[in-house]
């Protein structure tokens, strides 16, 4: 920690701070920064690996000062998947994001406004099925459904499935940002005229734009990761998206290839964290008056 | 879905209104019941079409003795409840029960709960590099693959180069061997705190801040301005995060793909149970039916919690 | 069967899109599919180049002269097996499966139960049984892509496994360079031998379910063959017998008296960290296939290369419990397994597909094949005369190992057998008693087959 163990005097402290340090303020300051010195310790440390391995010519599991060899990369583009599988997700997540979006926030907004009996209860419900539709279990009967519906190796049909699992959440998480928000601008816009779509567009939405945004990255997330529904849905080998091709780095003999399973997690992580530290700083990444029941 | 005309919509407001009945406040946005189907409409169709459809196909499976291949795959047979009793006959899903439980109460109800919220609470009125540089790292936790996310936690702790040896001085400790649910309960929450620290600092935020100066102004040390102005503040957020992180950590397959259930399964929690055993003999009516009492239990969890803020309110 | 009906549901929604699918023809030009779990720059690269790069522009040139326009899609990809498995029978399933599919000769039997595919004779007719190359597969390999005596693909290679030993070790414990156990006191008195020096793990004897199939392949199998028994006989599994107790009395024996590394039995990189001790010359003996020592081991390999391996690396018949006591009297036994390409039974070109399948199991195809990928023992003699000359254990297989091993029961019941067979001996590892972990196999067996009238205790 580079932080003095002193109060911070010349810089405008935090808003609700007494303006003279006692020494118990002192204390709990030091306690402050030891607390964010440990969490911040704790979580880059196992990143750590993601941002060595990849420049080294022998990666293993350690961390060591690496020798900044690019060869890892170089061998990555030979395997004539890899490097478009990247662009696969981000189109696949984009239009599940999307349609989730869209869907969910249609949905949320008539929830929230209108009540509907044993709406909390089917929210609920919704929720715990998502859960059986993600499991192993429910594979073939998702695989005939988009056989009979001919959508495999279409993703139209792969962004409609995961956006089915996916909206229950959304429509949870968004519907309380809607909850949160008061009444008397719609009510406003109303009396101006504005039909319901409008008020929903210029009114409502403008005003849970970081409750959009976080739906938006938890669903670009969520599809980023999935492996096995995009690994069945698709006949293409072309159409994979990159966590399957993640899975597909082994060596001649069969073991994980470290170099380019290091390599490709490097790259095949950037871009969520690129969107979301946007995202973040554009809209702001938080939940609004907090997820209520 | 174009805006229809003003009477229609004025009807609209009249349906709602007579709808939601005096006790609900007015239908401000003027939907009513008819247009808040269509909006709702679209979602319900995907949901009903890729959601509830195969979700109650997989419940059907679990009624089967189903498998993906051999001779139960070209005649599947009913076999009622056979595939539940075997289930729940097994010692070995007991125990993957058991530390199912351990590690929801470890890493969520506790550890991401705890951590989660002292992050928020002392953040709150942290300087914004420190606010920034904390919570996107602890938020990167959260976004990362899960695949990722498996390889770093494998290469952390790994006996002989892992990082944390190298920093403990501790070369060849090999912590997912000797204490593996120990260390997939650290891990989890590693992995998850992002969001209970982030619900909870929206929970904050509507903490009046004048209450919390009068509590100081009345000598409240810090623990007692918790508890007695936070705590009843947030308690429904307190609430509605455990619950979530219970339900997610509880269906969590990642621990799979870390220690596959090692060693000797003792790190086998529910969803890599049903992972190793139903699916080396692809038996997905038997799946289907762990999948089932999975969902139960998750309903339990879900309802002493909807009873547990129903007793609050009331 | 009720599934039917829920499809039939799902088209009264309303919902069925338009949309053509999966295999397709234009211009006069007919399109073959093939599938296969390999990917360039990723799992079995070189399998997928020599699609590729030899046997499509190949397979093309060749039907060209025959004035006939085909072109041939490779869709390859790299994942474990189980999820690869998974779509594998879903494609065949709906018949969206690529032409031609290469899959584990395991699956044959429970593919062939489920209906996904069907005997060659069926899909490809009369002709399938007068390609000239069937005399160049010996019986026992062509075995590995039939079911109940029919023939329903071609392999593409086979193995077979022995106990590979470090002789510098052997050396340093008074053991011989020419090790020949007899039984297995044999092996486990050269343990005690190699125990005595200083961090040497003196028996690697896969155990547990974190080794998964490589548990029951190089472990229990092998020696239940060597007690004289197949795990499965006349119609019935093999429970809680006397000779599985005695498999199970050899892990106790190794495991208890620190003749092996219970730990490395338990984790999930176990089988990697076994094979790089082995490497670092600090594991004494270690129950193998081939591929050891072609793709571990080999001085040009990536996963643990030993550069002095053909002067290091012996390698043994695995001796049966005691001489004369194998299967069939043996008093050597081993296992194989392999791979092989399937007909989809559903593809609208059986003809056009069996000419590709033929033609890439012809000799020049196969002999590209071998020397590019990790084929060790090809299907065919002819290939095998002319490839194996210059590897001393590939000959070694092909000549002693090949005659007296057994292959596995390809039953959809299998997979699961297999993992309650893991699942025993890693409770042995672990400390449990024979007799519990014996008693819990059988338990778990039943559930496996379908009840105790498909078990068999004698």
């Amino acid at each position: 920690m580079t932080s003095p163990p002193t109060p911070p005097a010349p810089t405008p402290p935090a808003p609700p701070r007494p303006p003279t340090p006692s020494p118990r303020a002192v204390v709990r300051r030091i306690g402050f920064y030891v607390l964010v010195g440990l969490v911040t310790t704790f979580f880059a440390l196992p990143m750590l690996w993601l941002v060595t391995a990849p420049f080294s010519a022998r990666p293993g599991f350690s961390v060591d000062w690496p020798d900044f060899t690019l060869a890892n990369f170089r061998s990555l583009t030979e395997s004539t998947d890899a490097l478009p599988s990247l662009y696969n997700s981000a189109v696949l997540s984009l239009w599940t994001m999307a349609v989730t979006v869209i869907a969910a926030a249609l949905a949320a907004y008539a929830l929230s406004r209108v009540r509907i009996p044993g709406r909390d209860g089917l929210l609920y419900l919704l929720l715990l099925l998502s859960s059986v539709i993600t499991g192993t279990a429910a594979m073939v009967p998702i695989f005939q459904l988009m056989f009979t519906l001919h959508l495999l190796d279409k993703d139209v049909g792969v962004v409609l499935v995961l956006t089915g699992g996916l909206l229950p959440a959304a429509i949870f998480i968004l519907k309380d940002f809607m909850d949160g928000m008061p009444r008397s601008q719609e009510e406003s816009a109303r009396v101006f005229g504005a039909g319901p779509l409008r008020v929903l567009g210029n009114v409502v939405l403008p005003n849970v734009r970081p409750g959009l945004a976080t739906i938006a990255v938890w669903a670009v997330v969520q599809v980023w990761g999935n492996f096995l529904m995009p690994f069945l849905l698709y006949r293409s080998p072309e159409k994979q998206p990159a966590a399957v091709t993640l899975n597909t780095f082994y060596t001649q003999g069969g073991q994980p290839d470290l170099a380019l399973i290091s390599t490709f997690s490097l790259l095949y992580s950037v871009p969520v964290v690129i969107m979301f530290l946007f995202v973040s700083r554009r809209y702001g990444f938080r939940f609004h008056g907090g997820v209520k029941a | 879905m174009r805006p229809t005309s003003a009477p229609a919509e004025a009807a609209a407001i009249r349906d709602a209104a007579a709808a939601a009945g005096a006790a609900t406040p007015a239908d401000a946005s003027g939907l009513g019941r008819r247009r808040a189907l269509t909006f709702v409409a679209p979602a319900l169709l995907l949901i009903a079409v890729f959601l509830i459809l195969p979700a109650l196909w997989t419940l059907y499976l679990g009624l089967t003795n189903y498998r993906l291949t051999g001779l139960e795959a070209a005649h599947p047979r009913f076999i009622g409840a056979d595939n539940y009793t075997n289930a729940l006959r097994d010692r070995e899903f007991h125990d993957a029960l058991g530390r199912t439980l351990l590690f929801v109460f470890g890493s969520a109800i506790i550890g991401q709960n705890l951590l989660g919220f002292a992050l928020a609470w002392s953040l709150r009125s942290a300087r914004r590099w420190v606010r920034g540089t904390v919570e996107t790292l602890v938020l990167m936790a959260w976004i990362l693959p899960g695949a990722v996310v498996a390889w770093l936690w494998i290469a952390f702790l790994d006996d002989q180069g892992g990082t944390l040896n190298a920093i403990l001085h501790t070369p060849g400790s090999d912590w997912w061997f000797d204490h593996p649910m120990g260390a997939l309960i650290v891990f989890n929450i590693w992995r998850g705190t992002a969001f209970s620290m982030m619900l909870f600092g929206a929970a904050l935020s509507s903490v009046p801040p004048s209450q919390l100066e009068s509590a100081r102004l009345a000598g409240a040390s810090g623990p007692q301005q918790l508890r007695d102005v936070v705590f009843p503040a947030i308690r429904g957020h307190l609430l509605t995060n455990t619950l979530l992180i219970s339900l997610w950590t509880f269906n969590d397959f990642t621990p799979y793909l870390i220690t596959k259930g090692e060693p000797h399964g003792a790190s086998a929690v529910l969803p890599v149970y049903i992972y190793l055993t139903a699916l080396p003999g692809e038996r997905l009516g038997f799946a289907s039916a762990i999948s089932l009492i999975m969902l139960l239990i998750n309903l339990v969890l879900a309802l002493v919690y909807v009873g547990v803020l129903r007793r609050r309110s009331a | 069967m009720k599934i039917t009906r829920v499809t039939a549901l799902i088209m009264a929604t309303g919902l069925a899109l338009s949309g053509c699918s999966g295999a397709a023809s234009g211009g006069g030009t007919t399109t073959l599919r093939i599938s296969a779990n390999s990917i360039e720059g990723g799992k079995n690269t070189a399998k997928a180049e020599w699609i590729s790069d030899y046997v499509i522009p190949k397979f093309k040139e060749f039907e060209r002269s025959k004035g006939k326009k085909v072109d041939v899609r490779f869709e390859g990809t790299g994942v474990d097996d189980a999820p690869f498995k998974q779509k594998a029978a879903l494609d065949l399933k709906t018949g969206t499966a690529a032409d031609l599919i290469e899959i584990d000769g395991i699956w044959v039997g429970e593919f062939a139960q489920a209906g996904y595919i069907k005997p060659l004779d069926q899909t490809v007719g009369a002709s399938a049984g007068q390609w000239d190359g069937w005399r160049q597969i010996p019986a026992p390999v062509q075995a590995i892509m039939s079911f109940n005596g029919r023939r329903y693909g071609l392999p593409t290679g086979t193995d077979g496994r022995v106990l590979f030993y470090n002789k510098k070790l052997f050396a340093q414990a008074g053991l011989p360079a020419d090790w020949q156990p007899k039984s297995w006191d044999d092996i486990i008195a050269a343990g005690r031998r190699l125990k005595t020096l200083e961090g040497v793990t003196p028996i690697q004897l896969n155990a547990g379910t974190a080794m998964t199939e490589a548990t029951t392949m190089q472990g229990v199998l092998p020696l239940l063959a060597g007690t004289g028994q197949e795990i499965y006989s006349n119609g019935k599994w093999q429970g809680d017998t006397p000779r599985l107790r005695q498999v199970l009395d050899l892990y106790r024996e190794i495991y208890s008296t620190g003749l092996g590394d219970p730990k490395l039995q338990q984790s999930p990189q176990g089988r990697d960290e076994s094979f790089a001790r082995f490497a670092d010359d600090k594991v004494g003996i270690l129950l193998e296939s081939d591929y050891f020592w072609r793709e571990v081991v080999g001085p040009n390999a990536e996963v643990a290369p030993m550069k002095d391996r053909d002067q290091t690396v012996g390698y043994t018949l695995i001796p049966a419990m005691r001489p004369g006591g194998g299967i069939r009297g043996q008093s050597q036994v081993s296992m194989s397994g392999g791979v092989g390409w399937v007909l989809n039974p559903r593809t609208k070109n059986a003809a056009l597909a069996w000419e590709l399948l033929t033609f890439m199991q012809s000799h020049d195809a196969v002999k590209d094949e071998v020397r590019r990928t990790a084929v060790g023992i090809s299907p065919r003699d002819d290939v095998n005369a002319e490839t194996l000359t210059g590897d001393p254990l590939l000959r070694f297989i092909a000549t002693k190992v090949l005659p007296i091993t057994a292959v596995r029961p390809g039953l959809a019941a299998y997979p699961q057998v297999s993992t309650a067979l893991q699942k025993a001996t890693g409770d042995v590892v672990a400390g449990e008693s024979v007799d519990r972990a014996a008693r819990a196999y059988e338990r778990n067996l039943e559930r496996a087959v379908g009840g105790a009238a498909n078990v068999s205790t004698g």
